[in-house]
């Protein structure tokens, strides 16, 4: 009886993986930002799609961070990132010999969401928000009367994203001035979905996260308009694009190792990437750059320049034409 | 007087007993009216997802046409692993620990450690399992790697499991069996063995089934979540018709795939994540039920 259903069990699994027959399959292997993963996702489903099964995308979700760690150490062609690489990440890829091309895919901006209940809060400056996430905040700052008087004297529950996400590196950066550095005291989570579900379920909170997740939320959630010293600016295509929605719309990145670039499927995958980058990117809910940065792109990519154009700095608020005005240099 | 006393004590105790009788019904229906409301949830919301394509599609960023292939052909042939690792080990150390070690300072203390590791959590393994699997003997991030973590995660389970249908034989039975000039092997081959299956498996399928739902570990030892791909087949048309190379290959499993799409914005998603639940959860319940079968026939058959 027992053998019966091992065999049975043993014959399910071949006859569903016995139907995909296939020569020497080549792999492309990426890994880093879940920020990034819906864009490689999509564009690694077309590729597989259009290859028809003679190469193979697989695609993971260990953070930009956790990504470059392996990317630096040899082991992914091609590494997701939802900021530029970091002098440190720049220093370990260097010792292990590992060249890289810079190619940002897509524009993400970065929204501060209240409850719709909130009637209070339409826009908030940026040294607002530095007051209410700063550490010296920690503890101390918890009615939102302490950030305007106007506003209600009632606790503020704050939401945001986990600590080892690039889009925490980046909100810190842009609003403390120093990535990672932020009070500790609020609800993080890798899983936006818990921090819609947390501020959608009280009137008096406040959080940080995709925009991309408001869209898919509208009911829920209410946008706050940033205000960079030039008047407020909500979040939106238009203005995450021109890039007057400041400091807190970001490009985001693939890096390509030089070595796998020699390697034609890996060629041919980023080339359609860059081709169908602008069509996917919209499908999948981000903002894509113009046409014309992912034409400089697959130059970039032809040409080989290797590097980094920030040169490890986290800088916040580049705008499109930064991508490009200088050269990438290691 | 005296027995107006008595019969007072007597309804305070008959009271009591109702008292508890309440409270113990109340406690067992917390238990189960959470996981029909858990169930009822899942259903709603996953289960007009449920098709034949949705376990024969690989995932995708449209909701509608992603499916879980890669997903549940990547568990089934990661607990395939699992359980050829961790059966013959796990079964061994636990008769070797029955009925062949001696009973000192050292055993006590293998015995605590057992106990221990039990108690250890997943992620833990995934870390050692990182480092010893992928850096040391350089498997890969392959679905290798991944049956041997859990292997490792459940292998305390067959341990215990082992040793306590071992110690549920009467020790007649061995004595017996070296009366008639048995040898150790031939009386754990032929008496302890046979009549300790039951429980073993038990111990085994539900070790398996705590596996099938890990995902700290393996996400540890570099799952992936994004694969449109199988492993390559166990078995060609080109001699020698076998083929381990899927033993090598990347993998995903149904807990990532899940956890993946719950954090996802569209509700699409959300909806496919409930779908993977319930097909989750029908594998774990099959495979408990096949565990208490078991028990249930090895048991009717033992007469001593």
């Amino acid at each position: 009886m027992i053998k019966k259903l091992v065999l049975g069990i043993i014959a399910l699994i071949i006859m569903a993986s016995a139907n995909v027959t296939r020569a020497e399959v080549k792999i492309v292997k990426i890994d880093g930002s879940s920020t990034v993963y819906p864009v490689t996702e999509a564009v690694a489903e077309e590729f597989q799609k259009a290859k028809k099964g003679a190469v193979n995308v697989t695609v993971g979700i260990s953070g930009t961070g956790g990504g470059f760690k392996k990317f630096c150490r040899g082991e992914t062609d091609i590494s997701d990132a939802s900021r530029p690489i970091l002098a440190k990440e720049i220093e370990v890829c260097k010792q292990n010999g590992v060249e890289y091309i810079e190619l940002p895919v897509a524009y993400d901006g970065l929204a501060v969401m209240v409850n719709p209940k909130n009637t209070w809060a339409a826009s908030m400056t940026v040294a607002e928000l530095k007051i209410l996430w700063e550490p010296a905040a920690q503890g101390k700052i918890t009615k939102w009367s302490q950030i305007r008087p106007n506003w209600p004297d009632k606790k503020i529950n704050l939401f945001g994203a986990g600590t080892d996400s690039g889009t925490f590196d980046y909100f810190t950066e842009a609003i403390t001035g120093k990535s990672k550095s932020s009070r500790g005291d609020f609800t993080a989570s890798e899983d936006d979905n818990v921090l819609v579900q947390g501020i959608g379920g009280d009137m008096y909170s406040l959080g940080f996260f995709g925009l991309a997740y408001y869209e898919e939320n509208t009911d829920k959630l209410k946008l706050v308009a940033i205000d960079d010293g030039k008047g407020p600016v909500a979040p939106s295509e238009k203005t995450v694009k021109d890039g007057s929605y400041q400091p807190l719309s970001r490009p985001i990145f693939i890096y390509v190792s030089r070595k796998s670039a020699e390697k034609p499927e890996i060629k041919e995958f980023i080339e359609f990437y860059l081709r169908s980058a602008s069509k996917l990117v919209k499908q999948v809910k981000y903002i894509s750059l113009p046409d014309a940065i992912y034409k400089k792109d697959l130059e970039r990519f032809s040409k080989k320049e290797t590097g980094s154009v920030f040169g490890g700095d986290a800088r916040v608020g580049a705008t499109i034409d930064d991508l490009f005005k200088e050269k990438p240099k290691m | 007087m005296q027995n107006t006393d008595i019969r007072k004590r007597i309804k305070a105790i008959r009271r009591w007993n109702g008292i508890f009788r309440i409270v113990g019904l109340l406690s067992t229906f917390v238990g189960l009216v959470l996981l029909f409301a858990l169930m009822a949830d899942l259903f709603t919301d996953g289960f007009p997802r449920l098709s034949y394509k949705f376990f024969a599609s690989f995932p995708s960023r449209f909701p509608e046409e992603a499916g879980i292939l890669s997903a549940w052909v990547g568990s089934c042939l990661v607990l395939l692993v699992t359980a050829c690792a961790a059966i013959p080990l796990g079964v061994a150390a636990g008769v070797y620990l029955e009925e062949y070690a001696r009973k000192n300072w050292l055993t006590d203390l293998i015995e605590i450690n057992i106990a221990n590791l039990a108690g250890v959590p997943s992620i833990v393994y995934g870390l050692l399992a990182l480092g010893l699997f992928v850096y040391f003997f350089r498997f890969g991030e392959s679905v290798l790697t991944g049956g041997l973590t859990l292997a490792l995660l459940i292998l305390p389970m067959v341990i215990m499991a082992t040793r306590e249908a071992i110690r549920a034989i009467p020790n007649s039975i061995r004595e017996a069996s070296y009366a008639v000039g048995a040898t150790k092997w031939q009386t754990v081959k032929w008496h302890i063995i046979p009549y300790s299956t039951g429980g073993i498996l038990t111990g085994i399928i539900i070790g398996l089934s705590r596996a099938i739902g890990e995902t700290a570990p393996i996400i540890t030892v570099g799952a992936l979540t994004f694969i449109a791909f199988l492993p390559e087949p166990p078995i060609s048309s080109d001699f020698p018709f076998i083929s381990f190379k899927w033993l090598l290959d990347p993998f995903t499993v149904m807990p990532i795939q899940m956890f993946n799409w719950v954090s996802r914005p569209q509700k699409g998603f959300q909806l496919n994540a409930a779908a993977a639940g319930i097909v989750l959860m029908g594998m774990t319940l099959l495979m408990n039920g096949i565990a208490i079968y078991i028990r249930y026939k090895f048991r009717k058959k033992i007469k001593w």
